[in-house]
């Protein structure tokens, strides 16, 4: 084996490394919650609860689902999507509208699991609906792809920027849409139905099983993306990526190919928007906002584009400093110095100062590709070239 | 004359306007199945506004491209080169980040079938069609002499490994028709001459009708059956090797007219 067949054999033994943590860290904290905090005492429930909520750490999992989602167009076709919140809407209203007793004109239960005594509506089974907000998400995906991706790809930014707007706003104003009720308006769709798995019903408040479900979901995303990744697609995103012009030259189809990346990156929103509603029992039209985009979008970057791993640590990171770390890290510091910041409505400053720093420091993110951190490190060696030149010509 | 119906490629009556500016005037220019043809004209003279058009980057103002037996003027650019047109580039332009196997294998793309989910299950159809891509591109990177780059990436490698891989590259599309923009630009005698031989070898092998754009005369005048001259969008002249070096407007293009009369 020569030196460079033996790196490329050492990313297939990553990946299996890689999947194997991923594996042990859900399957740790599934029976941690289930069988140990439990029994154990307040003291450690209590810090289990503050820092490592399971609540939290499920929607970690759906943070995962969507950062891996818009890896695809961002990452792998390096096509700009601004606006990946309206996905994760649309497919949280999918699971609105088809499993729980909102559209109460309707009565159909195909295989689902209606709460008793709340049989209107449409109650769909929880696959079912996974596979209709993929499907639906998707079409969302050709409606707004078809005619942008022909255009260069600032435009496709602006265009989805729109979408990623009108979508939420959509859902936020629509209770009357021609005198029918379609989202219910700012108070959303709540009492989702309770999703019945194999025969098991995930109750309301059964986190750990919801937990499980939606870390199936995230490992399922990752198995695709790396699947996807070392195939003919793959390589053919790649490709556009780096040369638009030599991959159509090399016979790649540039809108189908760029059009497969948006609606499978399409399909992981929607999907991960049921997911969230499921694990949250409801869908809320004010949750789906610009920088819900913008904060995936820097997980992705963050993460490493294009690295599937990189994207699941920078999604945790990221997901992670927001929803808890930045309260607990703050009340930590509120305590000890016996200061009063506040510290959750600093996020945004201390989000951009992480974007700044991390652009001056480390631009190909946390873990990057292999091939993202060649190029980095390059330009960081031109950089130093240059100064040493101009110092040579300053000192003449 | 015969030549249409054993021609690989044929261009009729091609004329270029951008905005009122004439780049390629009218120009008709035919490549006969195997065979080594070549372009050439001093800068600016419209060879590769002309070789755009080939590739169908450009549509034409009018005029049609034949290849084979099929109009191919204004198709896609991916469907011409699907087809069987395959180019490399003046200005090298792989996939850097992309290893040289990686590189080879995009241009496998249209030849090969596995969908979403083929790939994603990796069925066996998947499998069998990958490991023969593989194979094939370790083929095609051997046949250029670049065996040993299979991994490395693209932008690793020396310049005259870039500009073999460019060619690996464009065979892999298995091309009937293989169209050279400047192929030795940046080589040393040494390398052209190598870079000569290795071209009829590959017209020889595989069959493959080629055209040529070169600044290199020598290479020009050793390697093509035929040559045609533009010169500010116009055909000047079209004739072998020895025909062009005699003939004065040829001259005139590439010297001006003072050198003309000074050469007589």
């Amino acid at each position: 084996m020569t030196k460079i067949e033996a790196a490329h054999h050492a990313v297939g033994v990553n990946n299996k490394k890689w999947a194997i943590g991923f594996s042990t860290v859900v399957g740790v904290i599934f029976l941690l919650n289930v069988f140990v905090l439990p029994n154990a005492n307040t003291q450690v429930q209590r810090f289990f609860n503050a820092w490592f909520s399971l609540n939290s750490l499920a929607e970690i999992m759906i943070w995962i689902l969507m950062a891996l989602g818009l890896n695809i167009i961002v990452g792998y076709a390096g096509l700009l999507d601004l606006g990946y919140v309206a996905f994760w809407a649309l497919g949280g209203y999918v699971a609105g509208w088809l499993m729980s007793p909102f559209l109460s004109q309707f009565q159909v239960n195909f295989f689902g699991n209606p709460r008793p005594g709340f049989d209107q509506g449409i109650h769909f089974n929880v696959f079912l609906v996974l596979i209709l907000g993929g499907v639906f998400t998707a079409i969302w995906g050709i409606i707004i792809g078809g005619p942008t991706l022909r255009l260069k790809s600032d435009y496709l930014a602006l265009v989805t920027l729109g979408f990623g707007e009108i979508i939420p706003q959509f859902m936020l104003n629509g209770s009357d849409i021609g005198g029918i009720n379609v989202t219910n308006g700012a108070q959303g769709i709540g009492g989702l139905d309770q999703p019945k798995i194999f025969g098991y019903t995930i109750g309301t408040f059964d986190l750990p099983a919801k937990f499980l479900m939606v870390s199936l979901m995230a490992g399922a995303m990752i198995f695709f993306s790396i699947r996807l990744r070392d195939g003919r697609l793959g390589r053919a995103w790649l490709a556009i990526r780096e040369d638009e012009l030599a991959a159509s030259m090399m016979g790649v189809p540039l809108w189908r190919t760029k059009f497969s990346s948006y609606a499978i990156g399409a399909v992981g929103g929607g999907i991960g928007g049921v997911g969230f509603a499921i694990l949250v029992g409801g869908v809320y039209a004010d949750r789906f906002n610009f920088v819900i985009s913008i904060i995936i979008l820097a997980m992705v970057v963050l993460g490493g584009m294009g690295n599937v791993w990189g994207v699941v640590v920078g999604a945790t990171v990221l997901a992670w400093v927001n929803a808890v770390g930045l309260v607990q890290v703050g009340e930590l510091i509120n305590s000890t110095f016996d200061t009063k910041f506040n510290f959750p409505s600093y996020q945004f400053l201390l989000f951009g100062l992480l974007l700044v720093l991390m652009m001056l420091f480390r631009r190909e993110g946390f873990l990057p590709e292999a091939r993202m951190r060649m190029v980095m490190n390059e330009e960081k060696l031109e950089d130093v070239e240059k100064v040493t030149d101009d110092k040579k010509i300053g000192s003449h | 004359m015969s030549l249409s119906s054993t021609a690989a490629l044929d261009a009729q009556n091609i004329h270029v306007e951008f905005g009122g500016l004439v780049a390629v005037d009218d120009v008709s220019f035919t490549i006969p199945q195997g065979s080594i043809v070549s372009l050439i004209g001093p800068n600016g003279a419209g060879k590769t506004t002309f070789f755009n058009v080939l590739t169908g980057l450009y549509k034409p103002t009018s005029g049609a491209v034949i290849f084979g037996d099929k109009e191919i003027t204004g198709n896609q650019v991916h469907d011409i080169a699907q087809s069987g047109v395959a180019r490399t580039f003046q200005n090298i332009r792989l996939f850097g980040l992309m290893t040289a196997q990686e590189n080879v294998m995009v241009a496998m793309h249209s030849h090969m079938s596995a969908g979403v989910y083929a790939t994603i299950f990796r069925t066996k159809k998947q499998r069998a069609e990958e490991e023969e891509a593989r194979r094939f591109a370790q083929e095609l990177l051997d046949y250029v002499g670049i065996g040993y780059t299979t991994h490395e990436y693209a932008r690793n490698l020396s310049y005259g490994d870039q500009r073999r891989l460019e060619v690996a590259r464009a065979l892999a599309l298995r091309p009937s028709v293989l169209l050279l923009d400047e192929p030795t630009a940046g080589m040393n005698p040494n390398e052209s001459a190598t870079f000569v031989q290795f071209v009829q070898k590959l017209k020889e092998d595989k069959g493959i009708s080629i055209l040529l754009i070169e600044h290199d005369m020598s290479v020009v005048m050793q390697v093509s059956e035929r040559v045609t001259v533009l010169d500010q969008g116009q055909k000047i002249a079209e004739g072998t090797p020895a025909e062009i070096r005699s003939n004065r407007r040829v001259i005139e293009a590439y010297l001006g007219k003072s050198g003309s009369e000074a050469s007589k």
